[in-house]
């Protein structure tokens, strides 16, 4: 090995991994761990801030403007506020759990974010150390492990309400984020395909040449909505849908309480963005026309990259919010069910495949997707078949079924194929004719008697009626039953 | 290694403490003016629906929608370490690709039972 190779090495070493995070000394942990508790918090009221101007500005409004330079403070300042109003503990409610669920929420929020890197190895008060709280090799793992158990805080906080629609908030919630993590869970696969490592830092190391996105298109687009359902943001924001549930599961959540919540949600979504940025746009580094330049990947710069790049996608989740109406929540499961899970196995298999193919011959490959097309043609050619029979069932029941417009009790307008009665009950006619008719009609009035029934002496006779329920009978059952 | 997890157990530690501190806190700096109707279940201002103890029974989709999601989380914790060793230089071998497809088959045939019985169906 020459000289130059061995400066490059340990110049890329450096860059990388530094002296591997030196094990940082203790008070590098506290100022590490503090200025990522700060950062989160920070962007927590940074966003909901941007979040009501940009959304305000989408809907011709100016939004939050009178705290501070722009409305800046208003976050700050609502925060306050709920920390001076009353905490109410609902009577009915579970009192420990109660109490415990938005802690539960809340812990695992902010330790998700301990696994993102923000830059390279940087030097501070003259000692090297990553930017990046702490590298483990199952980096990816332990956030999905924190992202399930924020799912607790939620159920445990609507069931312990004692109060129906936190409960129905907290249980679609779980269904809802449980769903959408195997389609997050899957997208994954298709990173660690290329990277060959669940380590964040090493993820951002194999994207110094290109953006992963652009190796695994499909698992990114999967990524990008399973995210959306994870945070439980518009247009998923079933658990929470206003005029569904009041608020969902933080219905009964007062003061503080229903801030950790709020601040669990707004944390969640930083993470998602900071592992979407980590996983498929670079991470860190810098996108292609800066990365031309030689220090742009060194030193404290990555950090600007890396924040500008969560920004963008934070951006995309308030855009989202701003334009999409909210989804309903049979076709939000069958979506995650039955569009993003097969569609992301099939997805793997194909990854797989191609990365295969430079060892192997292509005919394997080939013959593999062939035999995939096939199964996946079958089984909708078989789908199809099922509903083409389902349908024509109910085509004939409904075309056997004579339309009865009063089934319901009350009028309805019939389904295309049926066919309004031809012949009018009785009333009608004698509306049109100039009569008043008073009194309540009885329930089994339609249908059963028809015009050509009823001759004018019937009619006469209605006239003098002042309980209808007699029409019925006007030709047969109690001649004079009403008159009495 | 177990050293990574120090910085772990601090962010913990932080993140612990601000929840706690901030539910004692609101418990503190907050009024406190009793009524009745305040301590109620919140239902639009009627009188709220008497709970059963335990929330009751929940629809029986969502237990299906548990057992399934167990079902797919465990195939992902196999398909993890498969990934990385087939990304490693020499993983992509023929074998190694046949039988992960033939476990993805598997789960997909239980996926495929599912779905036509109506276990994937909300209404």
């Amino acid at each position: 090995m020459t000289g130059a190779h061995v400066m490059v090495a340990q110049l890329t070493a450096a860059q990388n991994f530094g002296p591997q995070a030196a094990r940082d000394l203790w008070w590098l942990i506290i100022v590490k761990t503090v200025v990522v508790f700060a950062f989160l918090v920070v962007t927590t009221l940074l966003m909901i801030w941007a979040e009501r101007r940009v959304v305000a500005r989408m809907q011709q409004r100016i939004g939050p403007n009178r705290v501070g330079p722009q409305g800046l403070l208003q976050s700050l300042f609502d925060g306050i506020k709920l920390a001076l109003k009353e905490d109410i503990i609902p009577s009915a409610a579970d009192k420990a759990v109660f109490i415990l669920a938005p802690i539960l929420s809340a812990i695992p929020a902010f330790m998700a974010f301990a696994m993102i890197p923000f830059g390279p190895t940087v030097s501070i008060a003259g000692r090297h150390t990553n930017l990046q709280l702490t590298d483990l090799s199952v980096a990816v793992l332990f956030i999905l492990a924190m992202s399930s158990m924020g799912i607790y805080g939620i159920v445990l906080g609507g069931w312990s309400s004692g109060s129906t629609y936190p409960l129905l908030g907290g249980v679609r919630s779980a269904a809802q984020m449980v769903s959408y993590e195997i389609a997050m869970g899957l997208s994954f696969v298709g990173v660690f395909l290329y990277t060959g490592t669940l380590s964040t830092s090493g993820i951002v190391d194999a994207q110094a040449h290109r953006w992963i996105l652009l190796e695994a298109l499909p698992s990114f687009i999967i990524y990008a909505i399973a995210m959306v359902g994870e945070t439980n943001r518009a247009p998923f924001d079933l658990p929470e849908g206003e005029t569904e549930l009041v608020g969902g599961f933080h219905t009964e959540y007062s003061s503080l309480k229903f801030a950790l919540f709020f601040l669990a949600e707004y944390i969640n979504m930083v993470t998602v963005s900071a592992l979407m940025t980590t996983l498929f746009l670079g991470g860190w580094r810098a996108p292609w026309p800066i990365s031309l330049w030689a220090s742009a990947n060194t030193g404290w710069w990555p950090l600007l990259w890396f924040v500008i790049k969560i920004g963008i996608v934070l951006f995309v989740f308030i855009w989202l919010r701003g334009t999409l109406p909210r989804f309903r929540y049979d076709q939000f499961m069958k979506f995650g069910w039955k569009v993003l899970i097969p569609v992301n196995l099939i997805w793997i298999v194909i990854e797989a495949a191609l990365k295969m193919t430079s060892r192997t011959g292509t005919f394997v490959v080939v013959g593999i997707a062939v035999a995939l097309v096939l199964i996946a043609a079958y089984m909708a050619e078989a789908l199809q078949e099922r509903n083409r029979r389902l349908a024509e069932i109910d085509a004939e029941e409904a075309a056997e079924r004579p339309f009865d417009p009063f089934a319901g009790g009350f009028p309805i307008p019939p389904m295309p194929g049926q066919q309004l009665p031809t012949q009018r009950p009785v009333p009608v006619g004698v509306a049109t004719s100039g009569h008043e008719i008073t009194g309540s009609l009885p329930r089994d009035f339609s249908g059963d008697f028809t015009s050509d029934t009823i001759s004018d002496d019937d009619i006469d006779d209605i006239d003098d009626l002042d309980d209808l329920d007699d029409v019925n009978g006007g030709e047969t059952d109690e001649p004079d039953g009403g008159r009495s | 290694m177990v050293f990574s997890y120090v910085p772990v157990l601090a962010l913990f530690l932080l993140a612990g403490g601000f929840a706690v501190f901030s539910i004692i806190a609101g418990r503190l700096s907050g009024p406190r003016r009793y009524n009745r109707a305040k301590y109620d279940a919140y239902e639009c201002g009627i009188e709220p629906t008497p709970q059963p103890i335990g929330g009751g029974r929940f629809p029986v989709k969502y237990y299906l929608t548990a057992m399934l999601f167990i079902v797919f989380d465990i195939e992902i914790i196999f398909l993890y370490p498969w990934a990385v060793a087939f990304a490693q230089k020499g993983g992509a071998t023929v074998f190694l690709f046949v039988e992960m497809v033939l476990f993805i088959v598997t789960v997909f045939i239980a996926y495929v039972y599912v779905w036509r019985r109506g276990g994937l169906e909300w209404d």
